[in-house]
């Protein structure tokens, strides 16, 4: 266990570890980015409403550009700029233990519709083929294989639609609103308006205001007063809003007594040619309600010599509100080349709750600094943090917490629990736990492991017959049991061969 | 002949810990290894199973004909061995059954018979429960974690009840138990006796032997055998103890010697 300064701007009770420094913004790097947006562009910008994407580069008009493909009010588009402005202020974070080449930020391209019939295979005989035999490995169905290959639009898959709009009518019926982003920001202007930016502001980090700036979508979900939600609901099903994910931006509210349990993601690895992945979460939690969210996250991570990979920096955030509310985070990260992601409670009322149960592999070359941050602001108030961290091949695995005890948390508690699993001799796992406590009353446990995953258990599965690779994710499953049984069933099953896949060849 | 060891020799981390060991075994038999501590009782069980660290550095291991030493060590044990750990190993977090269940169905696979699904399996192990007088809560646990010293020998025995194998390594079995649970064990390892069944049981003490009475008792030293015997060489050993190999007064035991 090690112990490195606290990157948390220690005055600021929203301050997330995620906070890139705020001062000293005249840097090489903001100045360079100064520099693109006073050039005009030069390659004969295109400002056809009707084109489907924008050339590489970000600029204001860039931003009033997608603001304006998506037929947004005026407030957002300010809301935009705004976050745009603060964005050329700021700078990458770079505390987080993980070596990333410089991003060239102007050299993506912020917008691009769904791809379009041309672009798409035609079949799955184009699709790589070491991709179609991990979907065959995940027992994924034939049809889906299609579907997230990209052979298929979402929207116009073999069942979907109907499972979608039969999902949809049932979610109408308990006052559930289902939708992407978009759709919220035109049916609902005043609920995405009340609440936007009130958990993560787009001034929180710099990842955080470029995607305020840029995002392209993401879910809008409300439930109602002491509604609780009739199903689990998945991003799966949202079948209107696929290829958004690069900037993608989630907002959940649960009002009084409202329950839901959100899953994002999907187990099998998606075909996805963006680079750079900064998204937001927000989470808002009124009295007695609650909010369970879900991630399996197995974006690609790059190959085995650590070319390529997604580059997934995450703002994820909930603020518990209410008296008595709780939101419980579970992740299990297999994927992406970095992983940079701090799913966060704010815990405000009095009694809330906030849980993080997380389990994040890194084998090869992927690197992940990844943990969450309970702030305890209202009396009473309880988290747990369970982290499981695997690392394998050359991977780098990193843990970083934070528990902070504000003056008003009377008798708040705390118990973290951060385990580390070491397969073979070239990867190495770290952990950063920050603990800030200003109140005497709080109780805070923090248990803490490193293995070397036991030659003696190995040896044990062996005898008895298993193979060397059955064998480790045995031994790993069991590692992670804490946290899988927090998952819903299904999904657990599918997280469990996600691990076996994501470690095959780690031994031996 | 089930299994035939000649001239064995093997080291550990460079050392020589075997030195020339002769044994051999039939189906139906249970021999016994005695001796005293450092004298490769263990490491014999290792290099059977295919330990890794264990380096067999010249002579030849024979199981139904075959050449074991070629075989992985999960090869090993589908070919029917099976060791009973002097410490058996915790995996926290996983489940006993479902432990069990894979190794049985991985053995099964490799003998070329279909799997067993959660109810057949299920059957299969209140069948041996009930033989060997164990209780449930053991399947409901994580394989060995908190586990008492004699719950960890009676689920090696569950196992090895399970598993069926037709040479059974006993390592230490008896060490740490008290006297009640070694009778439990014991009567354990009785029941599974049987004609295509042998079993090798290590220990150091005499005991264990009251219980699981021997077909033959080998006496193992400085990485050989010193000397073999009927059940009684046991008694006789743990009148005069191990200090009289160092005497030399082995010659005045009434027993097959060694060379």
């Amino acid at each position: 266990m090690s112990n490195q300064q606290n990157p948390v701007d220690s005055t600021s009770t929203q301050a997330s570890p995620a906070d890139a420094p705020s001062v000293g913004s005249a840097t090489a790097n903001s100045s360079t980015v100064d520099h693109f947006v006073q050039q005009k562009y030069k390659h004969g910008f295109v400002t056809d409403i009707e084109s489907e994407t924008v050339p590489p580069g970000l600029d204001e008009d860039i931003v009033r550009w997608i603001s304006a493909r998506k037929e947004e009010p005026q407030w957002l588009l300010d809301w935009r700029l705004e976050a745009f402005q603060r964005w050329l202020k700021m700078s990458p974070p770079d505390w987080a233990h993980l070596k990333i080449d410089p991003v060239d930020f102007q050299a993506i391209s912020y917008f691009s519709a769904p791809k379009s019939d041309e672009d798409r295979p035609k079949s799955l005989d184009e699709v790589d083929p070491k991709l179609l035999e991990t979907y065959e490995k995940l027992g994924v169905p034939l049809h889906e294989r299609a579907k997230l290959a990209g052979v298929v639009a979402v929207d116009v898959v073999f069942d979907s639609v109907s499972v979608g709009t039969t999902f949809r009518k049932e979610l109408k019926k308990a006052g559930v609103i289902f939708c992407s982003f978009s759709e919220a920001v035109h049916d609902y202007p005043d609920l995405v308006k009340k609440y936007l930016g009130t958990v993560v502001p787009s001034r929180d980090n710099f990842f955080a205001a470029l995607n305020s700036a840029v995002f392209s979508d993401g879910s809008f979900v409300f439930i109602p007063k002491g509604v609780r939600c009739p199903m689990e609901l998945s991003t799966y099903f949202r079948i209107n809003a696929a290829e958004t994910g690069q900037f993608e931006r989630t907002l959940i509210i649960a009002e009084e007594d409202a329950h839901v349990s959100y899953l994002e993601g999907c187990t099998a690895p998606m075909r996805d040619e963006n680079q750079l992945h900064a998204a937001v979460v927000e989470l808002v939690v009124m009295d007695d309600a609650s909010i369970k969210y879900s991630t399996v996250q197995n974006w690609y991570p790059g190959d085995e010599n650590g070319v390529g990979g997604i580059y997934n920096f995450v703002t994820k955030r909930g603020d518990c509100r209410g008296d008595r509310s709780r939101i419980s985070w579970t992740q299990v990260e297999t994927g992406s080349a970095i992983t940079w992601k701090y799913p966060s409670c704010i815990l405000r009322g009095d009694s809330s709750v906030g849980e993080f149960y997380s389990v994040a592999l890194t084998n090869n070359y992927q690197q992940a600094d990844t943990g969450t941050k309970m702030i305890h602001i209202g009396p009473n108030t309880r988290s747990k943090i369970i982290s499981k961290g695997i690392s394998a091949g050359r991977g780098q695995n990193a843990y970083r917490g934070l528990v902070r005890i504000a003056k008003g948390a009377e008798n708040a508690r705390n118990y973290t629990q951060c385990d580390s699993m070491l397969i073979g001799k070239n990867c190495g796992a770290h952990t950063f736990p920050y603990i800030e406590v200003s109140n005497p009353t709080a109780k805070l446990e923090h248990e803490a492991t490193t293995s070397r995953i036991g030659e003696d258990q190995l040896f044990y599965c062996l005898q008895r017959g298993m193979s060397e690779e059955d064998a480790v994710s045995l031994i790993v499953d069991g590692f992670c049991k804490q946290v899988f049984r927090e998952l819903p069933m299904e999904f657990a099953v599918e997280a469990k061969a996600l691990l076996e896949v994501s470690l095959e060849g780690a031994v031996g | 002949m089930m299994l035939e060891i000649k001239n064995l020799h093997a080291t550990v981390g460079g050392k020589a810990i075997l030195k020339g060991l002769d044994l051999t075994i039939e189906a139906g038999e249970i021999h016994a290894i005695m001796g005293p501590n450092g004298a490769g009782k263990s490491t014999l069980g290792n290099v059977i199973s295919g330990r890794e660290g264990y380096e067999v550095t010249q002579g030849e291991v024979l199981f139904n004909g075959n050449n074991l030493l070629e075989l992985e060590p999960e090869e090993r044990a589908c070919e029917g061995i099976f060791l009973a750990f002097q410490y058996p190993v915790e995996i926290p977090g996983v489940n006993n059954t479902y432990f069990l269940r894979a190794a049985l169905n991985a053995q099964r696979k490799y003998r070329g018979e279909p799997e067993l699904d959660s109810m057949q399996f299920l059957k299969l192990v209140r069948e041996k429960l009930e033989i060997l007088h164990i209780s449930d809560d053991l399947l409901r646990r994580s394989v060995n974690e908190g586990f008492s010293g004699g719950e960890k020998k009676r689920n090696e025995i569950f196992q090895m009840a399970v598993l069926e194998p037709s040479l059974a390594i006993l390592d230490e079995t008896d060490s740490g138990l008290d006297i009640d649970a070694l009778r439990l064990v014991a009567r354990g390892v009785n029941r599974l006796r049987s004609e295509d069944r042998a079993m090798i049981v290590i220990t150091h003490y005499q005991r264990l032997l009251d219980h699981i009475v021997p077909d033959r008792v080998h006496v193992l030293a400085d990485g050989k055998i010193v000397a073999s015997g009927d059940a009684d060489l046991a008694l006789k050993l743990e009148e005069q103890g191990y200090a009289w190999l160092d005497r030399g007064g082995i010659q005045s035991l009434d027993i097959d010697l060694k060379a």
